[in-house]
């Protein structure tokens, strides 16, 4: 089916041009990083994770939303899902490779990187997120392609695809609950140290993940011939509109339990995002925005009016998007290291090579994504027309 | 035999999956039976313990002019370099006041003795270190004597136990450290860029009969040995003194003591 993807019009190849332009640059930053060292990024002794990591957490997210497609069509027999579930199956791919690229640049030694296979720990809960993300990425190349292919032959899948479709479901649980246990068994940490992490960011990702696919799917109907689906596209709505009221929930509960209970541990690192500390707050504006942006996302999906107009519907989308990238990508991870384990406020800002390296990490999804999809949305039109 | 594209591609993805199959199955294998323990030869002089722990006797340091030497005898032979920039600063023991050496006692109305003492801290060797707990390679990992250890070779710099250690006592390399060293101490080794480093209670000199070099730096505001042994200097000084230790309540269970 590869083939299909090498058959495109002038927008396709240049789109898949300025993409291999931006990674061409991000690898270059990335050459300096790894000729100088970490120092190059904004991290430091106290903040030592930071973009990367921030956007790793929230693409496991991403992925495991993906889920949400698959869930109804498999779990619930609900039909119209059918005709997207491969977009669901492709974006994890994409986003995986992402998180495993978003983990390498953020090594120090990343030609080390195999030392976590031939020295591994199992009380390391990094161990099992490799082991859990490495695992989806497999599900998930094996269970879209040998079902889209299937498709393409129109023969039914194969019968041994089935189990690993649902094996794959509680799978995409467990990628991010097991990124949340990265950060919230860590004595000390009381901005992380909440048993509600994983399902927070289990909502966040529930929410995000359709989201985007929502936003995919308006694009590819209005970019190519096939069309997922108006039906498809409000279900989705839906369960975007679900997921980001209960994040927000959540959210509001575990300011309640801070707060109320006055313990400075843990208050200090909600104060430090959403009103700055000892005169610092580099990340205020960020946690307003992000705060109004799931807010605008909630009013505008929950109303069916605004719901239905997919105009509106696309905003309200890219709202839910870019608020949960805030509060669950840079908010959750400075947020987490501010102030420090001495009660220092030590900020962290991103530096310029930085982001561009994690443009171009982005930009490596993107062009996964873009290829898996050329080929999907070409099969779908093949078999239709 | 004919092998087609898509036969070699399976073949060769089993393979590498299996590959990394063998030293994961071996760690199964371990945690059940007996785990391999690598023999080594110690020195007839080396200072052995249960549980080293060291107690540091505030009262004898009074300004920060009475902690310098002990920083300067560690980071002098531990190889650790002086960067400028405070981001990528690396120390193994330091200076730090009442405040924030013991951010979750906080106290207003300090006594003025203690509102200035210079707090050394370090790594605290835990009982139960977090550091360990988490590290992916076992590139940090806790000695029968209770020394909290770390191989720089194999260490992926993934700073999952900076992240973990609730004291802030690891340093990561962010660039080169080797230009940034004064004098290079040739029995002990520098560090490349990349990796995590922190206090190691000595351990080099230990295994040669020699106090930590703080210890020895400090004219006795700084005592050490094991804390198993009742008696031991450090059991008998902990008797005599009341002492805390920096957050306990994490259950880590630190070896630092402080007399206040």
């Amino acid at each position: 089916m590869l083939e299909l993807a090498l058959k495109g019009d002038k927008k396709y190849w240049g789109w898949i041009v300025a993409l291999l332009g931006v990674i061409g640059i991000g690898f270059a930053c990335y050459l300096w990083q790894l000729k100088f060292g970490l120092g190059i990024t904004g991290m430091s002794r106290d903040v030592t994770w930071g973009f990367y990591i921030a956007n790793f957490t929230f693409l496991v997210g991403v992925a495991a939303g993906g889920v949400m497609v698959v869930l109804p069509y498999y779990l619930h027999n609900y039909k119209a899902f059918g005709k997207v579930t491969i977009l669901g199956e492709f974006l994890a791919i994409g986003s995986v490779a992402m998180c495993i690229l978003f983990v390498l640049v953020d090594l120090g030694q990343p030609m080390r990187v195999f030392n976590m296979f031939l020295h591994p720990s199992l009380n390391s809960v990094l161990f099992w997120d490799t082991v859990v993300l490495s695992g989806y990425f497999l599900l998930n190349v094996v269970i879209g392609w040998t079902v889209l292919e299937a498709e393409r032959n129109a023969a039914p899948p194969p019968k041994w695809v089935k189990p690993l479709i649902y094996l794959s479901i509680p799978w995409a649980i467990s990628i991010h609950t097991v990124t949340a246990y990265l950060y919230c068994g860590l004595p000390g940490k009381g901005f992380w140290m909440t048993a509600i992490l994983a399902p927070r960011f289990l909502s966040s990702a529930f929410a995000a993940g359709p989201a985007l696919v929502i936003l995919l799917c308006l694009f590819i109907r209005k970019a190519t011939h096939f069309d997922p689906g108006k039906e498809q596209i409000q279900s989705l709505a839906k369960i975007v509109a679900y997921a980001i009221c209960i994040n927000v929930f959540f959210f509001l509960c575990e300011v309640f339990v801070v707060f109320y209970s006055n313990i400075p541990e843990h208050m200090d690192h909600i104060k430090y995002l959403f009103v700055g500390l000892h005169g610092h707050g580099a990340y205020v504006p960020w946690m307003w925005a992000s705060m109004i942006l799931m807010v605008v996302g909630i009013i505008l999906l929950v109303n069916p009016i605004t719901r239905r107009n997919e105009g509106v519907l696309a905003v309200a989308c890219a709202a839910v998007f870019v608020g949960t990238w805030i509060d669950k990508g840079m908010g959750m991870i400075s947020g987490g290291f501010v102030p420090n384990s001495l009660h220092y406020v030590n900020e962290y800002i991103p530096s310029v090579p930085e982001v561009v390296i994690a443009i171009a990490v982005y930009s490596i999804g993107a062009l996964i994504i873009t290829v898996l999809y050329k080929i999907a949305v070409s099969v779908k039109i093949e078999v239709s027309g | 035999m004919e092998l087609s594209r898509r036969k070699l591609f399976k073949i060769a993805g089993i393979s590498a999956i299996g590959l990394n199959a063998k030293p994961v199955l071996s760690v199964f294998a371990d945690v059940h039976g007996q785990t391999r323990t690598p023999d080594t030869k110690k020195d007839h002089d080396a200072l052995t313990a249960k549980q080293w722990g060291l107690v540091i006797d505030t009262r004898k340091l009074k300004t920060s002019k009475d902690v310098e030497p002990l920083i300067e005898a560690c980071h002098k032979i531990h190889n650790v370099p002086e960067l400028k920039n405070e981001r990528h600063e690396i120390k193994w023991i330091w200076d730090e006041p009442y405040q924030h050496a013991f951010p979750t006692k906080e106290n207003k109305y300090l006594d003025d003795r203690v509102k200035n003492v210079p707090f050394p801290v370090l790594c605290n060797h835990c009982e139960d270190p977090p550091c360990v707990r988490v590290c992916p390679t076992n590139a940090t990992f806790k000695r029968d004597d209770g020394i909290v250890l770390m191989d720089f070779h194999r260490c992926i710099g993934c700073r999952f136990c900076m992240a973990a250690c609730p004291y802030g006592s690891r340093s990561f390399n962010f660039r080169d450290p080797r230009p940034f060293i004064a004098e290079t101490n040739k029995k002990f080794p520098t560090r490349m860029k990349g990796v995590v480093e922190k206090c190691n209670y000595c351990a080099e000199r230990l295994a040669v009969g020699q106090m930590p070099a703080c210890v020895e730096a400090s004219n006795g505001a700084l005592i050490f040995g094991d804390l198993e042994d009742p008696n031991s200097e450090v059991r008998k000084v902990l008797k005599k003194n009341y002492t805390i230790r920096r957050k306990q309540g994490l259950g880590t269970g630190p070896s630092v003591y402080y007399i206040v």
